[in-house]
């Protein structure tokens, strides 16, 4: 809309003068006194602009602070210095990791390793941890006793609210290492997997957690044992949200099993399954370093495929933070990406914002 | 008239049957196996003599356990790090996703961005040490030495929570506010008396999550806090587990039960509250939209 003269005179035919718009001038003073009339408004309703201030200092405080501590990632690698007191060094730090030559040679290495272990982790993990939770809840819908049910979800249910050291630990006592010195064997499930020939029983012997070639399959079996089941509630609530009279419809017309999996229940459950697995997607990077601490922080042998890029940054934190920080931010940038990319498809595809 | 199972839903059925028993038992093998292996004997779990049941019971590793001043310790500073945590946790998140369910509140778009890009965006784990150990810091300055009340403030909050107790404000029928208010109800008490009773049960889910990650929370306990008196219990498991992995330890244990045994009872103590609060929890998971208040 172009302004035209007048929205801002009139000409007064009884004076026989211009004067200002009474609506403009009343626009003005709104403009003018913008931020009074904010003021006022906080005032006036001060409760609940009181009732903000805790979240939004600790946000601040604890989310948002360590953003500027990234900022050392462009500063001289100074361990002693605050980020604040540091001079600005450009992109050293990220060419330093992306391509190291010289002294950054080994970092650079181990963050290529790290970046490749972090999205084999990933991906394996929707491969297959993104499937089982369906099919469970597939299987689930069979039941149809109510108590039988329960009680399989309540068991499926339990690892989620396990914490990661009792979930390591029993992953760690279960496949432990067996002791030459006092001939004791492995642990139970080592050595149930060395009885069936899965893995040999020197492998065994020697524990599994030290063997490179191991480590992404435990943490991907031990994710599903934690995960799997909790994960099935969503599509099980897609599920049962199906009207029985489709089912019988599709069964009047002779639908076997098989059928009514293609033509009803996946038709229905699709929009709840893209929408999951775009946020799976989005959620690639951000592998739980808390479990690759502690399933792999006593077997350094395993490091060569356990290592990811927030153990790998949280191991050389005392030796080059901003290296460190130069490989966190990278990482972060990549997730955020992926995180934003996969809401505006989902946003697209399904009229359905993930936030 | 009830019609005739066909062979391939009847092959479904078994097919479903099995496998969600196998699975269920595959879930909950690890966890019987531990208590199993708590109360069984030095030769029968050093020799993988027990499979589900025990075998030679002795209730020593527990009694060890329960003697040991440091276990109970722990117990009481991870009730501390909980409790607190939860109500602090709780306090922030109930007021600040109630002032953000309000359409009223001026610069609503950039508070709810500011939330939402932590959930997109986060500092990683070496920056957020960082941070901990500036802040940690700050609250010397402040006279507060100690570093429990740094884990408690600053941990355990997930804006997706805040989130999801703003939707659930959100749903409250405006008649209802405004009826509090014409009959003159405050602020809090428009909140006190009318949203939080309405939103029951998604707050009592937001407390369960709360109180499972601060009864679970473990790197940043170890981290922050610098007196081994004070650490919580996951960080006093993960410690004996790595003091027992170590053969030397290993070899100076006497006694007629194995050192796996102890970290197994310790396992055991530590997911008995959750255990029992479970059957709660079980409760929330179809969250039940609150029904009734003014029909339209």
């Amino acid at each position: 809309m172009t302004a035209r003269a007048s929205d801002f005179l009139i000409y007064d035919k009884v004076a026989g003068v211009y004067r200002a718009n009474p609506e403009q001038v009343v626009r003005d003073d709104v403009e003018k006194h913008y931020w009074r009339h904010v003021g006022q408004t906080i005032l006036k309703d001060w409760r609940l602009y009181l009732m903000l201030v805790p979240t939004i200092l600790v946000f601040l405080f604890w989310r948002y602070l360590p953003m500027y501590e990234l900022l050392g990632s462009f500063k001289v690698d100074d361990t002693v210095k605050s980020v604040s007191e540091q001079y600005f060094k450009g992109f050293s730090n990220f060419k330093g990791l992306l391509a190291g030559s010289g002294t950054y040679a080994e970092y650079s290495m181990n963050f290529w390793r790290a970046m490749r272990n972090t999205f084999l982790l990933s991906f394996y993990g929707l491969l297959f941890g993104f499937p089982i939770p369906i099919i469970l809840a597939l299987f689930f819908n069979e039941v149809k006793s109510d108590l039988t049910r329960s009680a399989l979800q309540v068991c499926t249910y339990l690892p989620k609210f396990m914490s990661t050291v009792i979930m390591t630990s029993l992953v760690m006592m279960l496949i432990k290492q067996g002791s030459a010195a006092s001939e004791t064997p492995p642990g139970i499930i080592a050595q149930l997997l060395s009885n069936i020939g899965l893995i040999s029983k020197e492998t065994a012997q020697n524990g599994l957690l030290n063997n490179p070639s191991y480590f992404r399959a435990i943490y991907q079996i031990s994710g599903i044992w934690e995960t799997a089941g909790y994960d099935s509630i969503v599509f099980f609530a897609a599920i049962i949200a199906i009207s029985p009279t489709s089912y019988e419809a599709a069964q009047i017309d002779g639908a076997n099993k098989w059928a009514q999996m293609r033509y009803v229940v996946l038709p229905s459950i699709l929009s709840t399954i893209v929408i999951m697995l775009i946020t799976r997607i989005g959620h690639m990077l951000s592998i739980g370093y808390e479990k690759v601490l502690l399933l792999s922080e006593q077997h350094p042998s395993a490091w060569q495929t356990a290592e990811v890029i927030s153990t790998f940054s949280w191991r050389i934190k005392a030796t080059s933070q901003g290296l460190a920080s130069a490989a966190e931010m990278m990482n972060n940038v990549v997730g955020m990406l992926l995180v934003i990319g996969a809401n505006t498809i989902a946003r697209k595809a399904s009229d359905v914002s993930l936030y | 008239m009830k019609r005739k199972l066909e062979i391939s839903e009847l092959i479904f059925k078994v097919i479903s049957y099995t496998l969600l028993t196998v699975f269920a038992i595959c879930c909950l093998y690890p966890f019987l196996y531990a208590i199993s292996a708590a109360i069984s004997g030095k030769h029968a779990v050093e020799y993988n003599e027990i499979i589900l049941f025990p075998k030679d019971i002795q209730f020593e590793a527990f009694r060890e356990m329960f003697m040991s001043n440091e276990f109970w310790n722990s117990y009481s500073n991870t009730l501390f790090l909980t409790i607190y945590g939860t109500v602090w946790s709780l306090f922030v998140a109930i007021l600040g996703g109630y002032a953000l369910s309000k359409k009223r509140l001026l610069f609503r778009k950039f508070f709810n961005f500011f939330l939402v890009f932590t959930m997109w965006f986060s500092a990683g784990i070496v920056p957020q040490y960082l941070n901990y150990v500036a802040t940690s810091r700050v609250f010397e300055g402040m006279g507060i030495t100690d570093d429990k009340w740094l884990v408690v403030i600053a941990m355990g909050m997930a804006a997706m929570n805040i989130i999801l107790l703003r939707n659930s404000f959100e749903g409250v029928p405006s008649e209802i506010e405004e009826a509090a208010i014409v009959e003159g109800a405050s602020e809090m008490q428009v909140l006190s008396k009318v949203f939080i009773p309405m939103c029951k049960s998604t707050i009592a889910t937001v407390t369960l999550f709360f109180a499972i990650s601060r009864w679970n929370g473990y790197f940043w306990a170890r981290q922050m806090i610098s007196n081994d008196y004070e650490q919580p219990l996951q960080v006093f498991i993960r410690n004996k587990l790595e003091f027992y992995t170590d053969s030397e330890q290993l070899a100076t244990m006497t006694g007629n039960y194995a050192a796996d045994s102890l970290i197994f009872a310790l396992i055991v103590c530590s997911i008995i509250p959750i255990l029992i609060i479970y059957p709660f929890i079980q409760k929330y998971f179809a969250k039940g939209t609150n029904a009734g208040g003014v029909k339209e």
